[in-house]
């Protein structure tokens, strides 16, 4: 059965995971075999998104239990591509991390654990059951607990006090809401829920559900007014985990919004009215809130919360050409918000800071590094033809379409801003005169490292840019995927066709 | 027994909520303890608690004829358990190790991440 090939990508993370946990003390070890697993792991992506791009959607039956009764492994084209990122974006960080982080945290499981957390993204993108969801849920914050406290320095704890708290609570919000839906419903697997859920009369009772949902998976997602956690911890942890936090862990909370609204709670006007609202305020308050940072991580922070409003709002409102933009939308993300948190980590090795006003003169000092580094800040603000660009327009053409000026007009505001920020950013950190380097005890700067230390750095950042650069100039590709994803989303009949009667 | 059941999930949302919002470390765990066994109970009571009637087929049938009780519930209130407990460990040795470095249990005074730098 070469169907199976679609739960691959979770053994093969959960095999990195072990071997390495054998060779705990091994540091060396370690790192070579992180980056050649993660190398692997790209390819095998690689090689399940080719076969659900031929074959359409994919199912596994846990242990061979027929579809509504056991756990069901889901492979669609939204989940395949999202797998493809993940182990895109873990190659780059499991390099930065080799570089970067300490040896006294790697030398308490930080790459062991950096792979279960990549195993608990894996599976939450492919799981087709509502409970296994939580469980994959469980485990990237069990790992990203471990992830944001290894060292505890004083800010990282009390980050870490913050992080936790929110995140388990929506982990009790999103069980509350699964309760729910099982005591409504007595199924789990969502496309089985689907059907069950649109038979339910007591409509209350379903809405009150949903909105247990958005609010369980809006806290991870960081949505307004729910996000003050992101901004308090993510600048905290080491550089690397900052990077694959910012890529795909409030991703991750979009992935599941998206699923459930548009497979379990569809076609609610209420919902959308809820979701829109939503994401004009995350809009405008994560865009405000970019502003008046200065730690470049901050300002980083508030920019996920502020482009978390993009992919909410294309989600409210849920016509083909809108879902179409937020898969664009989230792929171009994944890539290029792992890339600016490592930005933030290369900046600090260059300067020993990243306050904007201690920092300066980058772009004299090194030139061609400040010219790598224009691709993904640009890609972030979408300056034409960069990757940003592309999504909105789907966004706003789909704005236009519904009447719905409000949200195209927060939609410009936050990519106003968004440029504003990236302006204001780069004149300060690159154009600026240089500040004086205050010199730190046991830090080593960019410059008197090796060469091999150098490129490690240097290599993930141009890696992502490169990916940044083709979604940017490959956009047709990128929104031929969309289109087909965002059909299979709103044409949902397909995805559940597959599930339940897979089996047979 | 339905309503008492209610009831207690009630009090012990209500109760998790309000020692969370507390400015106390360890009454933040507290919260955090009340609030998953009232998610627990929540999926027990949802599942329809149906008395003395196991899901097991007898010996000269082949399907469950009569009202049973639903398995499912309990599988997953186990797998919660599990992963609440283990949750709720990392907490409470996080909460020791915050205590030792920042000095404070106030929630509070853990403000060095909102200062500008």
């Amino acid at each position: 059965m070469t169907q199976q090939i679609i739960i691959y990508p979770l053994f093969l993370q959960i095999a990195i995971s072990i071997i390495l946990m054998f060779s705990w003390n091994n540091i060396r070890f370690q790192k070579i075999f992180s980056v050649f697993g993660s190398f692997v792991s790209v390819v095998l992506a690689g090689w399940v998104f080719y076969y659900i791009w031929t074959t359409g959607t994919q199912t596994v039956q846990a242990a061979n239990w027929s579809a509504p009764f056991g756990i069901t492994f889901v492979a669609d084209t939204f989940a395949a591509t999202l797998v493809v990122l993940t182990s895109l974006a873990g190659l780059a960080v499991s390099i930065f991390s080799a570089a970067t982080v300490l040896k006294d945290r790697l030398r308490f499981g930080y790459f062991p654990i950096f792979h279960f957390l990549l195993l608990g993204l894996n599976g939450a993108f492919l799981t087709g059951d509502i409970f296994n969801l939580y469980v994959w849920f469980e485990i990237i914050i069990i790992s990203s607990f471990v992830l944001i406290t290894i060292g505890g320095e004083k800010a990282q704890l009390e980050g870490a006090v913050k992080y936790f708290t929110l995140n388990i609570l929506a982990s009790i919000i999103f069980l509350t809401a699964i309760a729910v839906l099982y005591g409504l419903t007595g199924s789990l697997n969502m496309a089985d829920l689907a059907g069950k859920i649109a038979a339910v009369e007591n409509r209350g009772l379903v809405e009150i559900t949903a909105i247990l949902f958005l609010i369980g998976f809006g806290i991870k997602a960081g949505v307004f007014p729910l996000y003050f956690w992101l901004p308090a911890s993510y600048h905290t942890p080491p550089f690397a985990v900052s990077s694959i936090f910012g890529g795909l862990l409030t991703k991750v909370g979009v992935y599941a919004l998206i699923r459930v609204f548009t497979l379990i709670f569809t076609h609610d006007p209420f919902l959308n009215d809820i979701l829109i609202v939503v994401a004009i305020f995350t809009l405008v308050s994560g865009g405000i809130g970019a502003l008046v940072q200065n730690n470049i991580r901050k300002v980083f922070s508030y920019l996920i919360i502020c482009h978390i409003g993009y992919m909410i709002a294309g989600l409210g409102m849920f016509t083909e050409v809108a879902i179409a933009g937020v898969i664009f939308y989230l792929i171009h993300d994944i890539v290029v918000k792992t890339n600016l948190f490592m930005i933030s980590g290369l900046i600090f090795r260059l300067r020993g800071s990243n306050s904007m006003r201690a920092l300066g003169g980058l772009y004299a000092e090194w030139p061609k590094i400040s010219l790598l580094l224009f691709i993904p800040l640009f890609s972030l603000v979408g300056i034409p033809p960069l990757s940003g660009f592309w999504p909105k327009i789907n966004l706003i053409k789909a704005g236009f379409a519904e009447s719905n000026y409000v949200t195209v007009a927060a939609i410009i505001f936050a990519s106003f801003i968004t440029l504003i920020i990236i302006a204001k950013l780069w004149a300060e950190v690159f154009w600026k005169e240089p500040q004086e380097l205050k010199l730190k005890e046991n830090f080593k700067f960019f410059s008197k490292s090796t060469t091999f230390k150098k490129t490690q750095i240097v290599l993930p950042i141009a890696l992502l840019s490169i990916v940044s650069l083709y979604i940017g100039f490959g956009a047709e590709h990128i929104q031929e995927l969309s289109a087909r994803i965002a059909d299979e989303l709103v044409n949902n009949q397909g995805y559940i066709d597959t599930v339940l009667h897979a089996a047979k | 027994m339905e309503i008492l059941l209610a009831l207690m999930i009630g009090v012990l949302y209500a109760g998790g909520i309000y020692m969370m919002l507390r400015r106390s470390l360890v009454k933040l765990i507290i919260g955090i303890i009340l609030i998953g066994n009232g998610a627990n109970l929540l999926i027990f009571l949802l599942g329809r608690i149906t008395k003395g009637s196991p899901p097991i087929i007898p010996g000269d049938a082949n399907v469950l004829t009569e009202a049973f009780a639903d398995p499912v519930p309990q599988a997953l209130i186990l797998t919660a358990i599990v992963i609440s407990f283990g949750l709720q460990s990392f907490a409470i040795v996080l909460v020791k190790r915050a205590h030792t470095v920042v000095k404070t249990d106030d929630l509070d005074e853990m403000n060095a991440t909102d200062e500008d730098s």
